[in-house]
């Protein structure tokens, strides 16, 4: 069936009609052309296709467009603006946590919502939570190593400029 | 090296920015107007006669373009209905008969997925089931059932060269070495150890699937745009599989999503193109991560390994290796042969005896793995290596480095090995793990052990690899170049070595991505070739334009050509820095304009001698070695028979290091992904039915795989004619890490695991057996 949804994707609302059937993935892709954002296994598996769902990283090619109705959906073409890198983006370049970089979006979209989340987290909650995440060229020391320095560049900014 | 300003620093890669932003073009994103998608309909038979396909109901669905067959394949003018690097064994389309389960028999070309695949729901397929074969061993049994009765050579490459036709068996490819007397040595023995290793079938797994665009463009050229490691042989292949003049195919390779070989050779391509053919559309076929499953495998292998042992020292070793190719050769030849030869290890053993057998079988087809075969093969010899040195009381690092081979002494080819840094490769692998310090007395449940293994590849020899580099008259340069780049860096290293040559700034090289209308020839990105060959290719290029720009100067300020230097984007006098000419300068002189450009082209092509068919001698059977070894300590945990790696020591010869950050990360990134091959990955197959044949069902490493202690160790043993001495490291640390873990489980408990993966209801039962064989003497 054809239903009609408004999305929130990164900042922007959009009001489309769907499938039932459709997945985010395909309507960020299809309909949306932000191709950062990838399928690889289709069930769930990767963690390559990730998005932030209201700050929450999903699966979209698990999850139905029709179930991110009303939702902020934050894809890696929102993260930053489109300036300047983000801070955990320049983290993957200087540690070198990118190799062919189709896990990329996904890695660094979860190391994104890992930082909202736990500002100050353990080496053990940072493999924890990227466990969902597969990188086959297999760069997970130096992920790891970029998440770190994110989250110390973070902290440092936030004390240099105090929230208003 | 004396004064270089980019090649040996750890520069940014190129590639970085487009890549962390995620706006990196991969064909997945490639749009084309009016662009058809396929779905493909798979055999459910591992071996079947097709007696009927019905597809009219499928193509009257609406949105449906064509609905294709393996006859209609064949019925196309000039075609050639099957392809393959080794033999034409491979069909575009099933044409009579099915060979594996998954084996594509249909192809819809639809407006989108949804209805490709509808429509694939419509079409009915009659078999009638063949006999077949699964076991490798059986395989090579005459009486065993026949996957192909006639293997036709491809004759694409020069190193296959001496493949040759065959019938009535299902050994496509049988290599031969034979050096010294095995017989009488295994007679004059104090010792014989027999072992038979096995290593099961696997999955690449790139994050990117396969995906291949196909579209003719206003002149009808074809247009092929595909995620591929080897652009210049799909050129080829297609040109020969449809009869198309190689000027009217043009072959584009943006970023790809991970290779590791799955991505070498035609995959979709010759498919894609049939469809574009016929439709005259654009088409675009993305695999689905199940299909990825259905394409391509890393071969099982089997390794029967028999090893003899005079006064402590190994006087024979005979190695047979059977590779289970699956239902096509694809490379399987080529593995046979190149980790065949190697398959007794880098020791000095004088008489040897290796038969390697590719044979054919109803699996998925199993082709190049990050390693070709190598790490399969020392599965077998490095583990054995342990077996015999805890046997006779040897320790095993010293057991290994008595008869690890030195500079200039002869492998079991015949060839003298020349950069084989593998004596510093394990010297290097114990001391990272601290071999020598004393193990403390365990007791209870989880049990520790430190392991090392080591071991050595050869690169494919003979390979080319041709370049362009065009230097603009602003001091930038672009270099044309057919190597990938697939997450290795490819781009980062060629840009080092271009600019170092040239004496500009990294920055202002360009390198251009693959595209067979420009970019010259290249047999592959594989195989740890391209540091080494396009490397040599690049800078040879880069020496011409600054010959031609030295001539320019040597005229202008009365120097000799020889006093002159290339740096700073400028060409200057040795020692006179002030008398010098910039760039630009040297452009306006020779051309009077600025817009011109300077090119010259470079190939490296080196060669191989001949190998004699019945021994394996050669005096050059490959251009440089790859040695490799790993150190590992693990945790066995007794009672549930888990292992834990606690330490993980990649230690890699990679001759000079252009950029040692990325050498480092290539042998992590090999070391970790072989860490879940050692531990938990494996196809599972029953009578060729997949069981395990999706990401839910089948686990790779995660980061929470990696061990708290986990580092890479370069060893530069400078190659004298690589660039800058270069050699390369894509697949050495994949070499050495199964048998490393397998020795420290050993070293742990006792016992020893022989077949991969080491799946902790392998250690249980193997612990159990071991108590069972203790209790009688107790
Ligand atoms: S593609 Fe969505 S989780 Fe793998
Ligand atoms: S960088 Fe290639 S999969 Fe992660």
């Amino acid at each position: 069936m054809k239903r009609e949804i408004t999305l929130k994707i990164n900042g922007r609302e959009e009001t489309i009609t769907v499938e039932d059937a459709d997945t985010l993935l395909e309507v960020l892709r299809d309909r949306f052309r932000l191709w950062s954002v990838r399928e690889s296994c289709g069930v769930g598996a990767c963690g390559t296709c990730t998005v932030l769902l209201d700050g929450r990283p999903v699966s979209s090619c698990f999850l139905l467009a029709v179930r991110a109705a009303g939702r902020n959906i934050t894809t890696l073409e929102g993260l930053s603006d489109g300036q300047s890198l983000h801070v955990i983006q320049q983290a993957f370049v200087s540690q070198r946590a990118l190799q062919c970089a189709y896990c990329t979006p996904g890695f660094v979209l979860a190391v994104k919502a890992l930082l909202d989340e736990i500002p100050n987290p353990s080496d053990e909650q940072i493999r924890e939570y990227l466990s969902g995440n597969l990188c086959r060229c297999a760069g997970y020391a130096d992920i790891l190593r970029a998440a770190r320095l994110a989250q110390e560049r973070q902290i440092s900014k936030e004390t240099a400029m105090p929230r208003k | 090296m004396a004064n270089l300003a980019v090649v040996g620093q750890s520069v940014y890669r190129k590639d970085a920015n487009p890549k962390v932003t995620g706006k990196a073009l991969h064909v997945g994103n490639i749009e084309m107007p009016g662009m058809l998608q396929v779905a493909v309909l798979r055999s459910p038979y591992a071996h079947a006669r097709i007696t009927r396909i019905d597809k009219s109901k499928a193509a009257g669905l609406e949105g449906v373009a064509l609905v294709m067959t393996g006859v209609d394949v064949a019925k196309m003018p000039g075609v050639d209905p099957y392809y393959g690097p080794a033999f034409r064994d491979q069909p575009i389309l099933a044409v009579d008969k099915v060979c594996y389960v998954g084996d594509p028999v249909v192809a819809v070309a639809a407006r989108d997925q949804r209805t490709a695949e509808d429509a694939l729901q419509l079409v009915e397929v009659d078999y009638e089931p063949l006999p077949a074969v699964f076991d490798v061993l059986e395989a090579v049994r005459p009486e065993s059932p026949l996957v192909h009765e006639r293997h036709r050579p491809a004759k694409a490459f020069a190193d296959l060269a001496h493949v040759k036709a065959g019938q009535q068996s299902n050994i496509c490819y049988h290599f031969k070495l034979r050096t010294g007397d095995v017989d009488k040595a295994f007679a004059d023995a104090d010792r014989v150890f027999e072992d038979t290793f096995s290593s099961p079938p696997a999955q690449h797994m790139p994050m990117e699937p396969h995906v291949t665009l196909v579209y003719l463009d206003e002149q009808e050229r074809l247009n092929v745009w595909t995620a591929s490691q080897s652009p210049s042989y799909v050129r080829t292949e297609l040109s020969n599989t449809f009869s198309i003049p190689m000027h009217h195919i043009r072959v584009r390779v943006p970023y790809i999503g991970g290779g590791y070989g799955a991505k070498l050779y035609a995959k979709l391509e010759p498919l894609v193109t049939a469809l574009a053919l016929i439709t005259k559309k654009p088409v675009r076929y993305a695999l689905t991560r199940e299909e990825e499953f259905l394409t391509i495998t890393k071969h099982k292998v089997i390794t029967k390994i028999k090893t003899a042992i005079k006064n402590g020292s190994i006087t024979a070793r005979k190695c047979e290796v059977f590779w289970d190719t699956g239902a096509y050769a694809e490379i399987g030849p080529r593995i046979g042969h190149k980790s065949g030869y190697t398959a007794a290890g880098p020791y000095r053993i004088p008489n040897v005896w290796i038969d390697s057998y590719c044979v054919y079988t109803n699996h998925v087809p199993a082709g190049a793995f990050r390693g070709f075969g190598v790490p399969q093969v020392i599965w077998a010899y490095d583990s054995q290596m342990d077996i015999i040195a805890r046997a006779i009381g040897e320790d095993p690092v010293e057991f290994r480095l008595k008869p690890a081979l030195e500079e200039g002494e002869s492998f079991a080819t015949g060839t003298l090995v020349r950069s084989f840094g593998i004596k510093e490769a394990i010297r290097q692998a114990a001391r990272a793990i601290e071999w020598s310090k004393p193990r403390p007395v365990q007791t209870g449940t989880k049990l520790r052990g430190k392991g090392i293994a080591a071991g050595v590849k050869a690169v494919l020899t003979p390979s080319i690899s041709g370049a362009i580099v065009i230097m603009n008259a602003d001091g930038t340069a672009n270099v044309l170049s057919s190597t990938v780049e697939m997450g290795q860096g490819s781009e980062t290293t060629m840009g080092q070595i271009v600019a170092e040559e040239l004496g500009i700034a990294f920055d202002q090289v360009h390198i251009v991505q693959p595209d067979t209308d420009v970019t010259p020839y290249d047999t592959i990105t594989a195989g740890s070739r391209s540091t080494y060959h396009m490397g040599n290719a690049v800078r040879m290029a880069a020496v011409k334009i600054k010959a031609k720009l030295f001539e320019v100067v040597a005229a202008k300020l009365e120097a000799h050509p020889d006093d002159l230097v290339a740096g700073g984007g400028r060409i200057f006098v040795r020692g006179m820095a002030e008398r010098g000419m910039t760039i630009s300068e040297i452009f306006l002189a020779k051309f009077g304009s600025l817009g011109t450009t300077l090119a010259a082209e470079a190939v490296c092509q080196p060669t191989a001698g001949h190998m004699d068919p019945e021994t394996g001698q050669s005096e050059k059977c490959t251009e440089y070695w790859f040695p490799s070894a790993t150190a590992a300590e693990v945790e066995v945990d007794t009672e549930t028979g888990q292992v834990k790696v606690l330490q993980l020591f990649s230690v890699g010869d990679t001759g000079t290091a252009i950029n040692p950050r990325h050498c480092e990360q290539q042998l992590l990134g090999a070391a970790i992904m072989h860490l879940g091959l050692t531990l938990f990955e494996e196809m599972i197959f029953d009578e060729g039915q997949l069981v395990n044949g999706s990401l839910l069902d089948y686990q790779v490493a995660s980061i929470k795989d990696m061990p708290e202690s986990f580092r890479p160790i370069v060893v530069e043993v400078p190659h004298e004619t690589g660039p800058f001495g270069a050699k390369g490291a894509g697949e050495t640390g994949a070499l050495t890490v199964a048998p490393a873990i397998a020795n420290a489980i050993q070293d742990a408990t006792g016992v020893r695991i022989r077949g991969l993966p080491i799946t902790p209801e392998k250690v249980l039962r193997a612990l159990a057996e071991k108590k069972g064989e203790a209790l009688p003497q107790d």
